[in-house]
């Protein structure tokens, strides 16, 4: 039989992104730290596949400081289950690893919303970020012809990136309302650097037709997608495709904070000044305290690094600097709130669920997440409702059901917590 | 507000909607109170095997009866009740189980069951991914699955169709004719049933039914890895058990290609949260009958509370205490296959229509004891 990979930290990081980084680096010089990410290797979504990167890069002193700490890296490792006190399981290739811990910091990050609208699930419509990962791992989009749309700053950042892959971005098109954008944008003078990357990208997409008060309502096409229909409420256009990108801002993954029992507020995990969650020995820190981007997420991290290990003064240090970046975060929530005319965009017959392939006729009917899905089998699937469950939140009002483990799928005799046989030849 | 009817149902499980839609059915006007998602009870939890179960000739008959009701109900039945035949495989380990097959198999005989005794090697014919080694079994073919919540609703709205109506309240009290729900309304009627499932006796207290908690797991599509619902002949031992927590091996495909995974039974456990420990005892048991189960993804685990009763049958009747109070609970972990059956001994109970079936041995009076009687009269 093979050992059991069981290990205790004084300080254990669950997430690999900048908020999980920041965190562990303030962290490691007073404790035991380890750092624990499902995807082969650091960086987050923003960070994907350039951690470690150039030095000119933004992650680049990030990843000597880890480096210069004793930090453990724990790659390819998915969190499922917290089954005891201070105690987590996550599965690996070689089966499950048994992860206890004194504090624990999570910064699991943010995921895509997906709304759904006729033709959304064509193939080559695909979310914005989802889009520019595939591309990341090689997806070739040089000459594709790709309408971006839906909301968010994530929009703006993806195309510049596709463009800077030779695609040829045909459109941005972002459902915020001008004015409420405009608003947004006066706001964030308060943040240079917002500004800066705003400019940057701006200037990046100069020949891009950036189409603020449009969203998506039907994309066309036999087998994949081939062209897309928006408007602006008033009029619309219809645009020529290969690819589609398109999400509708972010929602932050807090299923492990609700496992563990930490209060939520609004959707985010609630957290004290020292990023301390309501559960004792839990601090969080990043998109799922609230959207708010990069600066954020490192700023937050850092502080519940510094806090999990009693550095309270160089933690308090930061205060100022999370406020700005928390005001910045408030903004932009308001700034890209999804309008209601997109809770019009499926037709009957559109699918919600695509795991269980249930449609906005049937969901209808229902008063409740929970009544929907024990009568639907919406929800029901392998994404366990990490896709439809924002979308029917946004759609019928229904607010998420309580969290049982485990809490992403997971391999039968992993959450058997067997021992594997060692192959035997 | 008060209102007037001639029965009022307590619950919409599978339980109280099967009572729902017989009264209706005979003519009353009946109404049905429930606060939550139809279904969303023990209902929602259970595996849905719709089983004939040999524990004592009550059992027997009230299961036979009820499967057999089942049977010609399915052809209504909606495509999402995911009705479906797969039959079961009583699995013996030993020859000592294999003793226990050649019992029953000479009581389901007795009563015309489609029954096959499977040696060593017809079941790993029929069952590719059991252990090599196991005895043999018995293959009921008759037994069949179905998706309970859907059911549930199914029964329901035949119940509405014949002019029930259903409140979405729920019930505080419960007696002399009157029920008094949350909103501070109360409905007068002469029967009033009480289907509250484990729920039970907090509008009945000193009811004799308790809660026996179980877990189940599902896993992703795996279609074709199970054919019958797999139960271990040891799990008469196990559900048998009074008083200890136990686990059985007992899995179930279903419709969807997925395999659901049973089962666990503890008393004494009133929190809803999945139990580790049990669970990791019930998937050890599992994977000792199903090595290759260990390769399928889980997608969700989850609990449910049985209503057990003293003596394994469930209470149908009148409350001995109150002329006006009827019982319809303590199904423990048949409620979804015996649904149909309560449904019409209710029936008969309330309206004096002819049963197929005796009533007695499922009348309430039998498990209260003179003291709690006097106790609660
Ligand atoms: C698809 C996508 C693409 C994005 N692209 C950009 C971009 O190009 N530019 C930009 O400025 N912003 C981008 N963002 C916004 C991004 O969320 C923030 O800029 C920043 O990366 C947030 O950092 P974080 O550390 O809070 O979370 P993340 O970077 O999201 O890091 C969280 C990490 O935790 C891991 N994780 C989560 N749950 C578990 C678990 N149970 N077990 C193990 N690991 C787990 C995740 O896989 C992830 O690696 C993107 C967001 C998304 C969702
Ligand atoms: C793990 C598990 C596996 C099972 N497997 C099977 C199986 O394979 N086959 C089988 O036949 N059976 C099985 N069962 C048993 C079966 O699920 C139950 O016997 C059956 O669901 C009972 O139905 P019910 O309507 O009596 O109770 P419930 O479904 O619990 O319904 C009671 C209803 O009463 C409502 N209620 C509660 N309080 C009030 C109130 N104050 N006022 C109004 N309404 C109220 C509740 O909201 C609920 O909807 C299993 C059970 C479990 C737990």
């Amino acid at each position: 039989m093979r050992n059991r990979n069981e290990y205790t930290y004084d300080v254990l990081v669950i997430g690999g992104g900048p908020a999980g980084i920041a965190a562990a680096c303030a962290a490691a010089p007073h404790a035991r730290v380890a750092i624990v990410d499902e995807n082969p290797a650091l960086g987050g979504q923003i960070w994907r596949n350039s951690f470690p990167a150039r030095q000119s890069h933004p992650s680049g002193p990030w990843h000597n400081r880890l480096q210069q700490t004793q930090a453990t890296r724990l790659h390819g490792l998915r969190v499922f289950d917290a089954p005891a006190f201070n105690t987590l399981h996550a599965e690996a290739p070689d089966g499950l690893h048994i992860l206890r811990y004194n504090k624990l910091i999570l910064a699991t990050g943010a995921r895509e919303r997906f709304l759904p609208f006729p033709g959304w699930t064509l193939r080559n419509v695909i979310g914005a970020g989802g889009l520019q990962a595939m591309v990341k791992s090689g997806l070739p989009v040089a000459g594709k012809r790709i309408v971006v749309a839906g909301s968010g700053p994530l929009l703006l950042a993806v195309a510049a990136f596709l463009k800077s892959h030779g695609a040829q971005v045909v459109a941005v098109c972002e459902q915020a309302p001008p004015r409420q954008l405009a608003h947004f944008a006066t706001s964030i003078v308060a943040y240079p650097s917002k500004i800066s990357q705003a400019v940057q990208y701006r200037t990046q997409l100069a020949a891009v037709p950036y189409r603020i008060g449009w969203w998506p309502v039907t994309a066309h096409g036999k087998s994949q997608v081939e062209s897309v229909t928006l408007t602006n409420g008033a009029r619309r256009l219809t645009l020529d495709c290969d690819f589609l990108a398109c999400g509708f801002h972010l929602v932050p993954n807090t299923e492990l904070p609700a496992l563990l029992g930490c209060s939520l507020h609004n959707g985010f995990v609630a957290v004290d000044s020292l990023q301390q969650a309501s559960v004792p020995n839990v601090f969080c820190a990043g998109e799922i305290t609230g959207i708010g981007g990069l600066d954020k997420s490192l700023i937050e991290g850092s502080i519940a690094g510094y806090a999990s290990t009693g550095q309270n003064s160089p933690a308090r240090k930061l205060f100022a600097k999370r406020n700005k970046a928390l005001g910045f975060a408030a903004a932009m929530e308001r700034a890209f709130a999804p309008r209601p005319e997109l809770r019009r965009l499926p037709a009957p017959q559109t699918t919600v669920c695509r795991c269980e392939d249930v449609a906005h006729e049937l969901l209808q009917q229902h008063d409740s997440w929970r009544s929907a899905k024990l009568h639907t089998r919406c929800g029901m699937g392998p994404c366990q409702g990490r896709v439809c469950g924002a979308a029917t939140e946004f759609l019928y009002g229904w607010p998420g059901e309580s969290i049982r483990p485990p809490i992403l799928p997971v391999r039968f005799d992993t959450l058997a917590e067997a021992e594997k046989p060692t192959a035997q030849h | 507000m008060s209102s007037n009817c001639d029965a009022i149902v307590l619950g919409a499980g599978i339980v109280g909607a099967a009572c729902a839609m017989e009264l209706a059915h005979a003519g009353m006007s009946v109404t049905v109170v429930e606060p939550g998602v139809i279904g969303g009870g023990a209902t929602a939890a259970g595996m849905g095997h719709i089983v004939v179960m040999d524990d004592s000739p009550a059992q027997l008959a009230f299961t036979h009866y009820s499967q057999q009701l089942w049977h010609v109900l399915a052809p209504q039945l909606p495509p999402a009740a995911e009705y479906e035949t797969p039959g079961t495989i009583w699995v013996a380990a030993d020859e000592v189980e294999m003793q226990e097959v050649a019992r029953k198999q000479s009581i389901y005989v007795t009563r015309g069951l489609p029954v096959r005794v499977l040696d060593s090697h017809a079941l790993l014919h029929e069952e590719p991914h059991l252990r090599p080694g196991l005895a043999g079994g018995l293959l009921v073919s008759s037994d069949a699955v179905l998706y309970p919540p859907v059911a549930a609703d199914y029964l329901l709205q035949q119940a509405l169709s014949s002019g029930a109506s259903l409140i979405r309240q729920a019930a505080l009290q419960a007696g002399e004719g009157k029920a008094c729900l949350a909103n501070g309304d109360i409905l007068s009627s002469p029967r009033i049933i009480n289907a509250l499932g484990a729920a039970a006796p907090s509008l009945a207290p000193g009811l004799p039914v308790h809660p026996r908690k179980g877990h189940l797991v599902i896993t992703d599509r795996a279609p074709g890895f199970v054919r019958h619902q797999l139960v271990e002949l040891g799990y008469v031992r196990s559900a048998g058990s009074g008083t200890a927590d136990s686990v059985a091996f007992n899995v179930q495909p279903r419709k969807t290609g997925q395999v659901l995974i049973g089962s666990s039974r503890q008393y004494n456990a009133h929190d809803k949260s999945v139990d580790h420990q049990i669970l990791q005892r019930m998937m050890q048991q599992t994977r000792r009958y199903m090595p290759g189960i260990d390769k399928l993804s889980v997608l969700r685990t989850w609990t449910g509370f049985r209503a057990a009763t003293p003596d394994k049958l469930p209470l149908i009747g009148p409350h001995p205490a109150d002329p006006t109070l009827f019982l319809a609970t303590g199904h423990e972990g048949l409620g979804i296959t015996t649904a149909l059956a309560t449904g019409k001994l209710i029936r008969h109970i309330l309206t004096g229509s002819g049963s197929e079936i005796p009533v007695e041995p499922y009348l309430p009076a039998r498990a209260f004891h003179p003291t709690t009687e006097t106790a609660h009269a």
